[in-house]
């Protein structure tokens, strides 16, 4: 696929990006504001530049949407649902189940407010139910966070790679700001990815067959697959932390923000350097596994002050808390109702704590 | 003088679309015989290493146990939209999942419904016994009235908790179906009471060839197998076929409910 240059809404791009992976089955739930992933999806759908596009469909529920997933995944293809905050709580069911048969697939979750019904607005609220697993049963995750529309086109290729190579469901998680968000983008020319399907439920050439399940009755057979499951993750952890710094070489005071939010900080943080102010910035790009090495580098480095910056009530803040183990003060700007701050409400939050 | 309906041969010993394995299934309970009629239609029609089973949730959560083919589970109820995944992926696969009537008629009737309703060429065997099995004898949407389960303790009352649910019937209102059917499966005690009548397993073994040639034919099938679930129902063996003949088979009469591909007369 050739290099191309285009103007799109990042959820616009979140489906352009999945496509140039070779996304073989969509299947969508309309809901506010990730409605542009599967509208998109559906006028290419048939488009002969898009070959390995098989299926969309619309589903009746997001119940019924993330299970079509679980069986398109179960046969190998690259399948993926897009929801928003209501739609991925009805979600995590299948997610569970999901994790536990080890299908690799893309959830994405353009969060908009809550709880509830919420509102349209962007917040970063459903970062608890995303990074610590969010259905039943002990599981987690993979959670990319992108913070502009060329990340957003980017990630679902990074996605499926990483679904892939640990067999696990990988969240983007974006909100309503970023998927509504138009910016100038450069699609790269990447080949449609392949991966190993050894394992899919495709039927039993042979004597040997293949059963998915989650189910293991025998008390420590679960035991073994949990343990797993975790050793799983905590490889995940060691080999798959990724996160971007700005400026935080001599910084005094970092800014912790990712999505949106560390849009905002990257400009405050060009402000404050201008003042003087070593400020710096850590932007996790993996939500889950968290960044936590590169924050306690930080730490070892002698950084005091850290200030996170998200759109809900203190969620994110908790992984700085553990990952700087009680050796820095963590200070919290918070907006969360859609509500966001200001690049300047960040640099007199900075400015106060510099003091 | 007994009449003698039919003629049925009982196809015992080894399949290789069986794994072998001695099922968990209770004495008396007609899912043992399901598993068989499945197991044998798979291996006539060659269909092993195309087919893929998905379980439900409920009694039959463990037929990839017993039956040899690849298989992958399902969220409960959920086990027409997992079919549907996998189907349009790969439609040259057989695909179909044995659900039990909670599964299938009470927390799963949205998915099997919509399944039914876009005509996936998929297939659904429902077996009914009235009541939930797995989780110790609830009541079943499709519990009779009157019925004494764990949550029914004084019989179920459909001035509360509504009437049975004919999932048969439904699904034969919509347009898409291909082929909806219900066998009572269980044998039926005759008079004499050293004799059954097995017709139910012969009505079976047909309805479940014809719900797998009408999905090769492009359709959605759907087989109802009205059973018993002694256990549950605290009955003998002998009182739970004569309590599916005299009552649930009342409520739930065979019958044959759509045969958009003439299959039946074929």
């Amino acid at each position: 696929m050739t290099t191309t240059r285009d103007f799109l809404k990042g959820n616009e791009a979140i489906a352009y990006g999945a496509l140039r992976t070779g996304l073989n089955a969509f299947f969508g739930y309309p809901i506010t504001p990730s409605s542009e992933i599967p509208e998109t999806l559906a006028a290419e759908f048939g488009n002969p530049q898009y070959p390995s596009f098989k299926v969309f469909l619309q589903a009746s529920s997001e119940l019924e949407a993330i299970n079509m997933v679980i069986g398109a995944a179960a046969t190998g293809a690259k399948a993926m649902a897009a929801t928003s905050g209501p739609g991925f709580s009805l979600k995590q069911e299948g997610i569970s189940f999901a994790s536990g048969m080890e299908l690799p697939m893309l959830v994405v979750d353009v969060n908009r407010g809550g709880p509830g019904l919420g509102n349209l607005g962007p917040e970063q609220t459903d970062y608890f139910q995303a990074t610590k697993g969010g259905g039943h049963g002990g599981y987690r995750n993979i959670v990319l966070a992108p913070s502009s529309v060329p990340e957003m086109a980017a990630f679902p290729s990074l996605g499926f790679s990483l679904a892939y190579k640990y067999r696990t469901p990988v969240i983007i998680l974006t909100d309503a700001f970023l998927g509504q968000l138009k910016e100038d983008l450069m699609f790269p020319d990447v080949p449609a990815l392949k991966f190993d399907t050894s394992w899919a439920t495709t039927g039993a050439r042979g004597p040997e067959r293949h059963v998915i399940s989650s189910m293991h009755l025998d008390l420590p057979e679960l035991s073994r697959h949990s343990e797993h499951l975790r050793s799983k993750f905590e490889e995940v952890e060691r080999s798959e932390q990724r996160s971007e710094k700005f400026d935080t070489d001599d910084a005094e005071i970092i800014l912790v923000a990712y999505g949106i939010c560390a849009r905002l900080c990257q400009r405050a943080v060009g402000v404050l350097r201008a003042k003087g102010v070593r400020v710096g910035l850590l932007r996790p790009i993996t939500l889950s596994p968290f960044p936590k090495g590169e924050l306690a580098a930080l730490v070892d480095r002698g950084v005091q002050k850290f200030l996170v910056v998200e759109l809900n009530t203190g969620q994110m803040i908790q992984d700085v808390q553990l990952a700087t183990g009680g050796r820095a003060r963590i200070g919290a700007l918070q907006r969360v109702g859609g509500l966001f701050p200001s690049p300047s409400e960040i640099v007199r939050e900075v400015e106060v704590m510099a003091r | 003088m007994i009449e003698v309906e039919g003629h049925y041969e009982v196809k015992l010993g080894p399949l290789p679309t069986l794994t072998g394995k001695p099922t968990h299934y209770c004495a008396g309970c007609e899912h043992g015989t399901l598993t068989r009629l499945i197991a044998y239609a798979l291996h006539e029609m060659g269909a092993r290493e195309r087919t893929v089973l998905v379980d439900s949730v409920g009694c039959s959560v463990l037929a990839h146990e017993y039956l040899n083919v690849d298989a992958i589970q399902s969220p409960h109820g959920r086990a027409p939209a997992v079919m549907t995944g996998i189907k349009r992926m790969h439609p040259e696969l057989l695909v179909f999942a044995v659900q039990g009537d909670g599964d299938a008629v009470s927390i799963g009737l949205s998915e099997l419904i919509y399944a039914a309703n876009r005509g996936e060429p998929i297939t659904v065997f429902l077996v009914n016994n009235g009541i939930y099995g797995m989780t110790g004898g609830q009541m079943a949407p499709t519990s009779p009235e009157g019925m004494v389960t764990m949550t029914t303790p004084h019989g179920r009352d459909i001035a509360s908790t509504g009437a049975p649910i004919d999932a048969s019937k439904l699904l034969a209102t919509l347009e898409a179906p291909a082929y909806v059917k219900r066998v009572v499966l269980p044998v039926t005690p005759t008079p004499a009471a050293d004799f059954y009548n097995a017709r139910g397993s012969i009505e079976g073994e047909r309805a479940v060839k014809n719900a797998f040639r009408v999905q090769e034919m492009g359709g959605f099938s759907f087989v109802e197998f009205v059973s018993t679930c002694n256990i549950n129902w605290k009955m003998s063996i002998l009182k739970s076929k004569q309590y599916a003949a005299d009552v649930l088979a009342k409520v739930f009469p065979p019958g044959l409910f759509k045969d958009k591909f003439g299959v039946e007369k074929r």
